[in-house]
């Protein structure tokens, strides 16, 4: 397979240098590489000299954009596949350097064609690009942690960017003056604006290495929530020093006006249309399927709308974002963003300068260890949850710079500056994604800092979360503490009463959460019972409690051992159909890696053919594996098999499980331990059977409980 | 342990601050605070704790005022409750959620941890037998619960069963059909909310309790 997807790219690379050579006139879509940025992209200018065209050309340059942006995009699309197919590359590099690397190939291939390729310019960047991946970003917030660390993350976004440009930009400026010559006509403000393009952490680029390394919520969050918030310190650094440099009567106090009007009317667009758009999600109760287009819509307004008044666009998409989702194309942009830089690289022209290159690769790395180790001291009087140094280490470290300081470098209009700027953020790119980004994964496993937690929340744990979130309410309300639980208490009521009932249509708007939290773990639970019901494994916990004991009743009931194997898979599938049935209308929420679990009909036919997938692997281990030996059989060949057939569902935290639970289960039974697969098969279903009997005989309840069993 | 400078007037408050650790600053804030909510009598009342106006939407106040007036959070020796409590037992209550210093012995923080974690089971267990039962937990779900309407109720039972389950499932592992699983000990609550980090999550700042603009 890997064969053929190399295969398909290499095609789709010729087709590319074929599409590039076969025209007369530079392309329409995107290529600056001789205009001066200046915002507006019209090309016009550069083009068309001749007013005859060959009538092959004219044909195809009739479809031409379209049909090469569509080949960009499926290049893009099959990249990414790619890398699923061969994991073990994206093991060790993260994804967005393969795709600066392969960017860098297709670049070099149209060079060698001697085509001017298209390159990323800031117009493509901001409008179309970024976007949807800051809406994706903003749409997936986890808002939890993210407010309750609100402050640090806005001290490290805005104080820390501050920091990181002023300290960048004037000792560059410094070391300009001292070395050679030919440094010397970058003036002050260029370096400041240098260092403001330079400094500003990348969420693109952050986004892609940290959600490969899986670590935990709260440097995620804090990373991650810097580089969405410090792009309006770095809009208005930006033009703050461009007025600057054009007039030089621009005061300290109006940048800070500046600043809050930027962040403050950035949110405040985004929260309009995030409104508009949650109302009328409300209506679309029966359209689902345009409600994505209704969420992207209103998004990709809210950021022009801000754009247009210099206001910051990627606050407002967060804000829209946040606002619209609990109330209702960034993987493709993703990639694509990376594949541009690395074409962008090959071509644009480059001023070498080995001493400015160095040292603002050296800068960068100082300025970032040295902010974030003074800011966490300022913050650590202030938290609870102090931030160790393992911790200072990793958000340092995780400051990556992408795209967005390409783009900003491409709106300078100095020319031969431009150039020597460029190719040091390139380099500052290239370096923070390639080496800190492979480098960060052995390192995290090297300190051995907290990962995400892969175990599955226990609903006790989530009772006394609700629990406690009241009983501090309480608390603070009794000793007149207005506090954070207090406002966060007084939002959720006032969320309830008023807002929800405009917004969201119908009983979704009253189900608290502790409800739909475990109708989300009993529909998980469901799915893993029905994989590993016709495999006979224990899903989860190693136990044989069931309900009988828990409940306050004399005799339980004992049931008949079955005989036939196939008749507990067929009850078993009718409960869990039937209480599948039930949780239809409550499974709500979207997660970032689950989205085929919303319909319900995905669900069932999900299910059904896992089911059969499932029973013919089995029949056919069954036939080949009746010579084995009982426990090999157990501990080695179904691990691995569980492994590759449950790639959707997290095969981790069951599979750790697996070999475990056999033993406990195995010494339970009265009969020596070498047995034929199936009668294995059935004294575990039975085992497991045993643990579903309940004394309660309703039906209603029986089905409730039965999907939840360990 | 804060500043030692007594305030003038309260000497009791450095025997206050030696028992609950708070400091004296906090000390008389909290002290402001019980006045206003006893109209300056030397008891509070649990009517006076009701007429909270902020507190009446909260679906668990109930258990909160209740756990006020209940003296095993005083000392780990008494049992039973009271109908009136003095400051010292508020403070005490109230030092149940101070958040734990940074440098601190692991020992010290186990310490930590297990009082706060008896302060919930306190909560929980409200016929003070030592065990968690079935319907205790079903009833704490329940209130949780509680602003939901019907769909709640049900819903509790089940969401309470399922808890129950996962509580025996961890803490005694394997048992045959026809044992019973008393209800949940202590020693069972700790090792469930082993992994809670519950010494950060239970803590309130007192150092910004302004008495003025509460009512």
């Amino acid at each position: 397979i890997s064969m053929f997807c190399l295969f398909w790219c290499l095609l789709l690379l010729v087709c590319l240098t074929v599409a590039s050579s076969s025209r007369d006139v530079p392309k329409n879509d995107g290529s600056t590489g001789t205009v001066h940025g200046e915002g507006s992209g019209h090309q016009n200018t550069s083009t068309v000299h001749k007013k005859a065209f060959p009538v092959l050309s004219f044909n195809y340059l009739h479809v031409r954009k379209p049909f090469e942006i569509s080949m960009w995009i499926l290049l893009a699309l099959l990249m990414k596949l790619g890398f699923h197919i061969i994991p073990r590359v994206s093991n060790i590099v993260p994804e967005s350097c393969l795709l600066i690397v392969v960017g860098l190939l297709v670049g070099g291939v149209i060079k060698a064609i001697k085509e001017a390729p298209p390159v990323l310019d800031d117009k493509l960047f901001f409008l179309y690009l970024l976007p949807p991946i800051i809406l994706d970003a903003g749409y997936f917030l986890p808002i939890r942690p993210f407010t309750e660390n609100l402050g640090t993350i806005l001290t490290f976004a805005v104080v820390g960017t501050l920091w990181n440009a002023f300290f960048i930009g004037g000792t560059m400026y410094g070391v300009c003056q001292i070395a050679g010559a030919q440094l010397q006509r970058v003036n002050l403000l260029s370096c400041l604006l240098f260092g403001t393009i330079i400094s500003a952490v990348d969420p693109v680029a952050v986004l892609a290495v940290f959600e490969e390394i899986h670590i935990n919520e709260l440097l995620h969050i804090l990373v991650f929530g810097e580089s969405l918030l410090n792009d309006a310190v770095t809009v208005v650094l930006y033009h703050l020093f461009k007025e600057f440099s054009l007039e030089g009567g621009v005061t300290a106090l109006l940048g800070v006006v500046c600043f809050f009007v930027v962040a403050l009317g950035g949110i405040l667009v985004g929260a309009i249309y995030g409104l508009l758009g949650a109302f009328t999600s409300r209506f679309t109760s029966h359209t689902r399927v345009i409600e994505p287009l209704f969420v992207f819509l209103y998004s990709y307004m809210a950021y022009l709308s801000a754009e247009v008044f210099h206001l910051s666009g990627i606050m407002s998409l967060i804000s829209c974002g946040v606002i619209m989702r609990p109330y209702m194309w960034s993987s493709v942009s993703e990639t694509l963003i990376f594949i541009f830089l690395g074409v962008s690289t090959v071509v644009g022209p480059h001023s070498w300068n080995w001493t400015f290159v160095i040292v603002t690769v050296f800068l960068c790395l100082v300025s970032r260890v040295l902010g974030v180790i003074g800011l966490t001291y300022i913050i650590n009087k202030f938290r609870i949850v102090k931030l160790t140094k393992k911790d200072q280490f990793i958000v340092a470290y995780g400051g990556l710079r992408g795209a967005i300081a390409f783009s900003l470098g491409f709106l300078l209009t100095n020319d031969d500056l431009k150039h020597m700027f460029l190719t040091a953020i390139i380099t500052v790119i290239f370096f923070t994604v390639f080496v800190q980004g492979m480098t960060i994964r052995p390192l995290v496993e090297l300190l051995a800092v907290k990962r995400k937690k892969e175990t599955k929340r226990s609903i006790n744990e989530e009772i006394h979360t609700q629990f406690l979130d009241h009983l501090l309410t309480g608390i603070e309300d009794i000793c007149g503490h207005y506090g954070h639980h207090h406002w966060k208490d007084k939002l959720d009521r006032f969320n309830k009463t008023y807002v929800k009932r405009w917004l969201i249509a119908g009983e979704r708007s009253t189900e608290p959460q502790l409800i739909s939290f475990y109708n989300k773990m009993e529909m998980k639970q469901a799915m893993m019972l029905v994989e590993s019901g016709s495999t006979a494994k224990l899903p989860t916990l190693v136990s044989t409690v069931s309900l009988q004991n828990i409940q306050p009743k004399d005799a339980p009931k004992k049931r008949a051992i079955p005989s036939i194997s196939k008749k507990r898979e067929e009850e078993i599938r009718k409960i869990l159909r039937a209480n599948l049935q039930k949780t239809r209308q409550r499974l709500r929420s979207y997660s970032r890696h689950d989205l085929m679990i919303d319909p319900f009909e995905d669900n069932v036919s999900e299910i059904r053919f896992r089911k059969q997938r499932v029973e013919m692997e089995r029949r056919v281990r069954e036939l080949c594996c009746s010579l084995h030996k009982v426990y090999t059989y157990d501990e080695s060949e179904s691990p691995n098999r569980s492994k590759s057939e449950s790639t959707s569902i997290s095969s981790r935290g069951p599979d750790d499980v697996f070999v475990p639970s056999e033993t406990p289960l195995l010494s339970n039974q009265r009969s020596a331990p070498k047995k034929p697969i199936n009668q294995i098969t059935e004294e575990e279903e039975e085992g497991l059977t045993m643990s579903r009997c309940l004394s309660d005989p309703g039906p209603k309840e029986e089905d409730e409980d039965d999907a939840f069993l360990p | 342990m804060g500043a030692l400078q007594s305030i003038p007037g309260h000497p009791e408050y450095s025997d206050l601050s030696d028992k609950t650790g708070f400091s004296f600053e906090q000390i008389s804030v909290l002290h402001k605070r019980f006045k206003q909510l006893s109209h300056n009598e030397d008891t509070l009342h649990r009517d006076d704790l009701s007429a909270i106006p902020d507190l009446s939407c909260n679906p668990i106040r109930a258990q909160i005022i209740e756990a006020f007036f209940d003296q095993r959070n005083f000392s780990p020796s008494e049992e039973g409750t009271v109908e009136e409590i003095r400051f010292e037992e508020f403070l005490v209550v109230m030092s149940h959620f101070r958040p734990p210093r940074h440098s601190m012995s692991e020992e010290q923080r186990e310490s930590v941890r297990k009082d706060k974690l008896r302060f919930l089971f306190n909560m929980h267990d409200t016929d003070n037998d030592g065990t968690i039962t079935l319907q205790e937990y079903r009833h704490v779900v329940e209130e949780l619960l509680s602003r939901s309407g019907a769909l709640g109720k049900e819903t509790a039972k089940s969401i309470a069963d399922a808890a129950m389950l996962e509580v025996a499932s961890i803490s005694v592992g394997h048992m045959e059909p026809d044992e019973f699983y008393e209800g949940i000990t202590f020693e069972h609550f700790l090792k469930l909310l082993s992994g809670f980090d519950i010494e950060h999550k239970m803590s309130i700042r007192f150092l910004n309790v302004d008495t003025t603009l509460c009512k």
